[in-house]
């Protein structure tokens, strides 16, 4: 060191820049407070694992495994057929996702492409309108709308609840989710691609359909992804229009069940919940696959979703 | 990749050779596009159709206030929702109390104190996952917790203070998501002019972040809050009532309760020719409280948009 | 030395420094941001910290005031001291040292409150003083050492966004001072100001430095040249095989010295312009 140590000043020393003590004691209290509401939502997801599985299990001791493959599921009368639900929320699921999809996909590439920024400020919150209509509204409409007047006319002798009216009012309610993403997406492609496009003599079509739209083919797949995870939860319209029949399906015009519509008739019937049953416990059987399901998926979609940011 | 890739650009210049200049795609094209969006408001406008005429009826043969202020009956002439409007916007209330401080708490670890490690990234990834956790598996979990489970005595079993907890957990990775997202919005000079003076990092996040945020968070919990209330799934297992019942009263957390959309759940299924009235008027008196909510969480979204 | 020289001239040698560092360098996660940084920081003085962009003067200043702490990935090597206490000593308090050392930034940051608000905020925080005739007086006194109490004397109670840019600033710099720091750290503080508001701002440094120790990171060499005491050189070096850039603290010297008579040749291709 060329520059000699200087003796430390008499004014200065550790203890006085350790701060105020009653100003560090709040850091630290509100630190803890904080760091513990954050690790609620870790108590929260292990509650509902620890949950699900010790009921689950405890359904499946009291039935013989031979029993899930039954052809109807009416736990009430012993009968656990557990493809019947399942097939139906396949279903329902497909259907739903056929037109969530291609509808919500063609209104995203609109308002991101095509419309006027006016345009979007005023249909935006109308597709938001759609998304905040409560779910079981949906399946009044399903019900009284689109089963006698949509279904019932296309396909004269379907039953007047059937998968295929749930199929098509889960679309419905998944289009906001769907046009959403895939809006987020379509926006995150950097506006020189498109210039790029252009200054080769692209028309509008030709940059969209073969510039913007395979350039946010990460973010379009997370978005049906998830319109997918959010159709397999979606418990209300199934509920309602589905059926609630406990056969297995074997088309889309057969009435009836799903995953969620039978964990909810379970819970129904009566007005007081029951406890330990094995009926009632069944429902958190079906629980445990759905959120398997719905966890899977989102995980995938979380995947696709992160591709999207790393490349942008 | 390429920016532009091979094969586009040939079959341009190709196009361009041939003097084919065909618009007819284009216009082929966008009109799909403009379909699609079409049926989403034709849908959107067929269902407010379909939900709103009888119910109207039933308003105005009985009175708006006769059929807000009466409980449920067996006589469809009688039955009103009064039960279930008080146990909606009670259980609202509740969610907004739990779920606003909880989820803004978390927000403001992860945004402001969270270093990166194991524990921030778990909880990270479990809000993002718990946020696609199907309303109903919540029903379930409500019901093990708090319903007939080690928080049931506290909760007095099937009652509303059992229903607002399970929503306020269903709710709260939105309330968190949509408050870290305000959170990041604040700029990073704000807060470098509170540390710069010596601030502590609760002080900067007390008296400047969360001022600053404030708008956001509201407008994400008011979203929340509108999805919560129309929210049926969860219900059947919170044991809400759908026959007559005594009680279910203003702020009667421990009693038997009722909501509105398990009515709408319940009369839906009836006989239509008595009950269809009654069930789209139960739909509008949601409707009105579910779309008031949104579009003053909208509203509020977009005054703070503009303010940034 | 024997302890405790007790006259403040500014002569180098009689008064120990404000700071002192020993081969501090700073470190990015596993990015070496500057490194070698020797150097002392005397009392009532203006230190100019120059060097072309990226070559860590700024990172070196926000160690100064452990401003550094809040980028996560920052981490620190050598030593650094502030009147002979290790400022990264695991008993110093970060939020303790920013009120004795103060910082103005790069952009005006004022915050979204009134002017008076914006003034009150700091001391209020350090429970100097709560409201009322206590508050009044901090508050008029620092915005008189920043020189802008004539200028906002009848608003104080209106938005500081109302202010120019120049005024904004000079509202930060007496946002520092009231919560009565020793030194003043300034970011590149005209960087986003015209050439009549740097000017007082330039001033109103010279009108301080008899009650402050200033440091400021600048890209502008005259203003070095014009406003400073002592002077820093630093550039990046180029890893050959990382190719990574990392700062490096060049030269250290008086102003005077380092501009007309440069010891480096790095620091004499700088400041005549040849590179940078």
């Amino acid at each position: 060191m060329t520059v000699p140590q200087p003796p430390t000043p008499p004014g200065l020393r550790v203890e006085d820049l350790a701060g105020n003590a009653a100003r560090n004691r709040t850091e630290m209290v509100v630190r803890y407070a904080l760091t513990g509401a954050a690790g609620m939502s870790v108590l929260i997801s292990t509650a509902i694992i620890v949950v699900l599985l010790r009921d689950a299990v405890g359904f499946i001791t009291t039935i013989r495994l031979g029993d899930l493959g039954d052809s109807i599921w009416n736990p009430r009368l012993g009968r656990f057929g557990v493809m019947s639900p399942i097939l139906g929320t396949l279903w329902v699921t497909l259907v739903a996702v056929l037109v969530a999809g291609p509808i919500g996909l063609g209104a995203a590439v609109y308002l991101s492409e095509y419309a006027s920024p006016r345009l979007r400020r005023i249909v935006k919150p109308v597709v938001e309108v759609l998304a905040s209509i409560p779910s079981v509204v949906v399946g009044y409409f399903a019900i009284r709308f689109l089963a006698p007047e949509v279904v019932q006319r296309l396909f004269s002798g379907a039953p007047a609840k059937n998968l295929l009216v749930a199929g098509i009012a889960v679309g419905l309610l998944t289009i906001p989710l769907m046009t959403s993403v895939a809006e987020d997406a379509l926006r995150a492609v950097p506006s020189s691609l498109r210039e790029a496009s252009y200054g080769l003599g692209a028309k509008k079509v030709t940059t969209v359909v073969r510039v913007v739209i395979p350039a946010a083919v990460s973010g379009l797949v997370a978005g049906l992804i998830l319109s997918i995870s959010r159709a397999i939860g979606e418990t209300m319209v199934v509920f309602l229009a589905a059926g609630g029949v406990p056969t297995r399906p074997t088309s889309p015009l057969d009435g009836g069940t799903t995953i969620t519509a039978a964990m909810a008739a379970v819970a129904t019937g009566t007005d007081n919940v029951a406890g330990a049953s094995n009926t009632f416990q069944s429902a958190f059987f079906l629980g445990l696959i759905l959120f398997a399901l719905t966890l899977s998926l989102n995980l995938v979609a979380d995947r696709f979703v992160r591709r999207v940011r790393q490349k942008y | 990749m390429a920016l532009v890739d091979s094969d586009l650009t040939r079959d341009l210049v190709r196009a361009r050779i041939q003097g084919r200049q065909s618009d007819a795609a284009g216009a082929a094209f966008k009109g799909i596009l403009v379909a699609c969006l079409v049926t989403v408001l034709a849908a959107l406008v067929a269902l407010l159709i379909s939900v709103a005429p009888a119910g109207l009826d039933v308003f105005s043969t009985r009175g708006l206030s006769d059929f807000l202020l009466r409980p449920f009956s067996v006589r469809p002439d009688k039955a009103g929702v009064y039960q279930g409007t008080v146990g909606t916007v009670t259980s609202a209330v509740l969610v907004a109390v739990i779920a606003f401080p909880m989820g803004v708490a978390a927000a403001v670890y992860l945004e402001e104190y969270a270093s990166d490690n194991w524990f921030t990234r778990l909880v990270n990834l479990v809000i993002r996952n718990l946020a696609g956790v199907p309303a109903i598996v919540y029903g379930l979990l409500g019901f093990a917790l708090f319903v007939n489970g080690p928080f049931s005595s506290l909760t007095g079993g099937t009652t509303l203070l059992s229903t607002g907890l399970t929503l306020a957990i269903l709710v709260l990775p939105i309330v968190v998501i949509t408050s870290a997202e305000a959170i990041r919005a604040v700029p990073a000079s704000l807060r470098e002019g509170g540390y710069g003076v010596g601030a502590t990092r609760w002080e900067v996040t007390r008296t400047l972040v969360l001022p600053n945020a404030m708008g956001g968070m509201l407008t994400g919990t008011i979203l929340a809050l509108a999805r919560a209330l129309g929210e049926a799934a969860p219900l059947f297992f919170m044991g809400a009532k759908t026959s007559i019942f005594s009680g279910g009263d203003w702020f009667d957390l421990r009693g038997d309760f009722t909501a509105l959309p398990m009515i709408i759940s319940d009369w839906s299924t009836r006989p239509a020719t008595k009950w269809n009235g009654n069930t789209q008027a139960a739909i509008l008196v949601t409707l009105v409280l579910v779309l008031g909510i949104n579009t003053v969480g909208i509203v509020l979204r977009n005054h703070f948009d503009k303010k940034r | 030395m024997s302890g405790g020289a007790s006259t403040t001239t500014a002569e180098p040698g009689p008064v120990p420094p404000v700071y002192r560092t020993e081969d501090l360098a700073v470190f990015y996660g596993s990015f070496k941001a500057v490194r070698d940084v020797n150097l002392e920081i005397r009392q009532n003085e203006i230190t100019a910290f120059i060097g072309p962009s990226g070559c860590g003067k700024s990172t070196v200043l926000r160690c100064f005031n452990r401003m550094n702490d809040l980028i996560e990935s920052a981490r620190v090597e050598g030593r650094l001291t502030y009147h002979g206490v290790d400022l990264y000593d695991r008993a110093v308090n970060p939020v303790e040292v920013r009120r004795r050392i103060g910082m103005v930034f790069q952009k005006p940051n004022p915050f979204p409150k009134s002017i008076y608000e914006n003034i009150a905020y700091g001391p209020r925080l350090a429970g100097l003083a709560r409201k009322g005739p206590e508050m009044d007086e901090i508050v008029e006194n620092s915005l008189r050492a920043a020189a802008l109490w004539d200028e906002v004397k009848d608003r104080l109670k209106a938005s500081a966004f109302g202010l120019s840019g120049g005024q904004q600033q000079r509202l930060c710099i007496a946002r520092a001072l009231a919560v009565g720091p020793e030194v003043l750290l300034m970011d590149e503080p005209c960087s986003a100001l015209d050439p009549i508001a740097t000017g007082r701002i330039e001033d109103l440094m010279q009108q301080i430095k008899q009650d402050y120790t200033i440091i400021i990171v600048t890209h502008n060499m005259q203003q070095a040249a014009r406003v400073s005491d002592h002077c820093a050189f630093f550039t990046t070096e180029v890893s050959e095989e990382s190719d990574t850039r990392t700062g490096v603290l060049v030269e250290f010297d008086a102003t005077q010295q380092m501009f007309s008579n440069p010891s480096d040749e790095r620091t004499e291709n700088y400041v005549t312009g040849r590179f940078g």
